[in-house]
């Protein structure tokens, strides 16, 4: 459950680490908008009075709050609080170098191959704050995938292999059972027909869009509950984008979807959610605002969002 | 030149050399430069080639695959330095390759930079030790420990084996084994290294995303990615070890039978030419010496342009 208020800024923003996850979080910016976005979480949770604006309740997957990711002393992004609604497909938008990337790999705390990037804040994952210390990262990715911009099949691997990889690593599986996963998640991922009699190819052997389908399948074999796509359709051509676009419509029943895409006419498409990140004079990226994608592309609530998704910006 | 069809175009002239005489000088003196490369390793091949046709034609096929080398009785084989060339090269690889990959692996994946960069560095020296001081070493360490301690060891717990039966003198293929495999070490590091630190981020985060730990996206992302270039890299450190002469010279002994055992006494192809030429008597023997070289020359360079091959094939898989 999500409530999201549109309230003036406090006149100085808490701590993000002392603010308990649950409690009404406020983030301010210097530069930013004057506008904080707030969400609560669980039934029980007592809804914050709305200062002004309307209250929508949403069923959310993760909820992050307070969210600060540094590379070294360099503030990438700042102060995120926002929610990804289950079974849906949330777009994240945003002018290059606003920290999409970055954001959407701490989703999955993928930041921590990056050796300098420290993280603040706090991500709620069905309740569990995935950034506590006793989270296992590994773990945590096997419940939140991830597809990259560009398809990386394993080029070593077999078709059928890349897919089996994730299955793999949990231990030994039966060669039916994993044959049975296999076809699964390339039928899911829409792309069995296309390759059910060459499963024993070498997974770079397709084209770039059936790469991209291949990887997702790879994702889906592993039975996420939340995938991340990082512009997942930026190095395909039209028709292959389309593809996975389509393929997006039909995950999103089943898997909880964040997508980071440049394009809007994508976002507006295929997500049921968007939310705009812009950055500050400081370079570091924060959240301008979410909501329903119809309302941020037809009536945003800040100029901002507005130039930007009509082109005036970014 | 005008175009043809475009009549009215002004004429444009592409034709003639721009550039100064610094230019030219330039072009001539690197091209002078290759050339010159270029030849000198033709001269030297045509030379090994003239020179031991004598033993050729007197030796045939015998050469390669008889056991004698007999100065009095004018016989020359080659087969106990070939089978002592490629044994102590088979014991350098079988303890620098595991070695010298792990390092590699803890180099490039594993250890933070402040201290992979020391280390690094550390391990290369080690490639700008000279040989002799190598043998130098393996003369006054290494035998003495491996003859008291080490040999003697095996000998009583594995013996049974028949390679690791006594006796032993410190000084035979062991020896010469373990020399080598420090030798060619800072070789395997080094380009394994750089092949591992080439694999694409993509890959380990593909891998990662999986749910898998550090090890496993080292054996089953980079390792896979890296495979080609990493038997590369073994491959020009077996090419390395294949030629080396001093050290080796120093500690192998000076066994004239084809060695069986591990603490076997033996020759290599290099340490064999090394010993003899001197007091090697003009013709024949002189002749089988050369063929000898010949041998070692054949060898080693198909090792490199396998290993080149392997490695130039993961440097284009790297690119895409
Ligand atoms: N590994 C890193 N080390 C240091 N700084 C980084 C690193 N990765 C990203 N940054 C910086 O963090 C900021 C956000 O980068 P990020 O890649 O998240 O942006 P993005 O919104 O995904 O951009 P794009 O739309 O171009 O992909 C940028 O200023 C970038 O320079
Ligand atoms: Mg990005």
């Amino acid at each position: 459950m999500t409530l999201q208020i549109d309230a003036p800024p406090p006149p100085e923003a808490a701590p993000p680490e002392a603010v308990p996850p649950e409690a009404p979080e406020s983030g301010a910016s210097e530069s930013g908008p004057a506008l904080v976005t707030t969400y609560l979480r669980g039934p029980d949770v007592q809804l914050a009075p709305a200062a002004r604006g309307e209250r929508r309740e949403v069923d959310a997957a993760v909820v992050v709050s307070g969210l600060n990711v540094y590379y070294g002393s360099f503030r990438a992004i700042r102060d995120i609080g926002l929610s990804i609604r289950r079974h849906a497909v949330t777009a994240i938008i945003g002018p290059s170098g606003c920290g999409k990337s970055t954001f959407l790999r701490t989703l999955n705390r993928m930041h921590e191959l990056t050796p300098t990037a420290r993280v603040e804040g706090s991500v709620l994952l069905d309740g569990i704050d995935i950034m506590a210390p006793d989270v296992d990262p590994v773990q945590l990715r096997r419940v939140v995938g991830m597809v990259f911009q560009r398809p990386n099949p394993f080029p070593t691997m077999s078709i059928h292999d890349n897919v089996a990889a994730g299955l793999r690593l949990t231990g030994r599986v039966a060669k039916a059972e994993l044959d049975a996963v296999v076809e699964r998640s390339l039928r899911r991922a829409a792309l069995w027909d296309e390759v059910k009699d060459k499963l024993r190819a070498n997974g770079t052997s397709l084209s770039g869009g059936q790469q991209q389908r291949l990887c997702i399948a790879r994702a889906l074999a592993v039975d996420p509950e939340v995938i991340l796509m990082d512009e997942p359709a930026s190095a395909l051509d039209p028709v292959a984008t389309l593809r996975i676009e389509q393929l997006m419509a039909e995950l999103r029943a089943s898997y909880t979807i964040v997508i980071v895409t440049h394009n809007m006419q994508q976002a507006a498409r295929v997500s049921d959610e968007t939310a705009f990140f812009t950055m500050g004079e400081d370079r570091a990226g924060y959240l301008v605002e979410q909501g329903p994608t119809s309302q941020i592309f037809t009536n945003p609530k800040h100029q901002l969002t507005e130039d930007y998704v009509s082109g005036r910006f970014g | 030149m005008t175009i043809p069809g475009a009549p009215g175009l002004p004429t444009r002239r592409f034709t003639g050399r721009s550039g100064s005489s610094a230019d030219r000088l330039f072009r001539t003196s690197t091209g002078i430069a290759a050339v010159t490369m270029a030849g000198l390793i033709l001269a030297i091949g045509l030379m090994l080639l003239v020179n031991s046709g004598e033993a050729f034609r007197q030796f045939g096929v015998g050469f390669v695959t008889g056991t004698t080398w007999d100065p009095v009785a004018g016989i020359y084989d080659a087969l106990p330095y070939i089978v002592g060339t490629l044994l102590s090269s088979a014991i350098a690889l079988a303890i620098a390759a595991p070695i010298g990959l792990l390092t590699a692996i803890f180099l490039a994946e594993l250890a933070p930079r402040r201290v992979a960069l020391p280390l690094t560095f550390l391990i290369e020296l080690l490639a700008a030790i000279p040989s002799v001081v190598f043998g130098l070493w393996g003369v006054f360490v290494l035998s003495p420990f491996l003859g008291a301690t080490l040999e003697p060891f095996l000998i009583r717990t594995l013996g049974w084996i028949p390679i690791f039966a006594g006796p032993s003198y410190g000084i035979g293929l062991f020896s010469a084994g373990i020399i080598l495999a420090i030798m060619i070490l800072p070789t395997i590091v080094a380009i394994a290294r750089e092949v591992i630190s080439s694999v694409p981020d993509s890959q380990r985060e593909a891998m990662a995303a999986l749910g898998a730990t550090r090890w496993e996206i080292v054996r089953r992302a980079v390792l896979p990615f890296a495979r080609s270039g990493i038997v590369g890299a073994i491959i020009l450190g077996l090419g390395r070890a294949l030629g080396e002469t001093m050290a080796v010279t120093m500690v192998i002994g000076n066994g004239q039978n084809i060695p069986t055992r591990l603490f076997d006494q033996a020759q290599t192809i290099a340490s064999k030419i090394a010993t003899t030429f001197n007091e090697a008597s003009i013709g024949l023997q002189t002749s089988s010496l050369i063929a000898l070289g010949l041998m070692l020359l054949v060898i080693t360079i198909s090792l490199n342009v396998v290993a080149r091959l392997l490695v130039r094939r993961v440097a284009t898989e790297g690119g895409r």
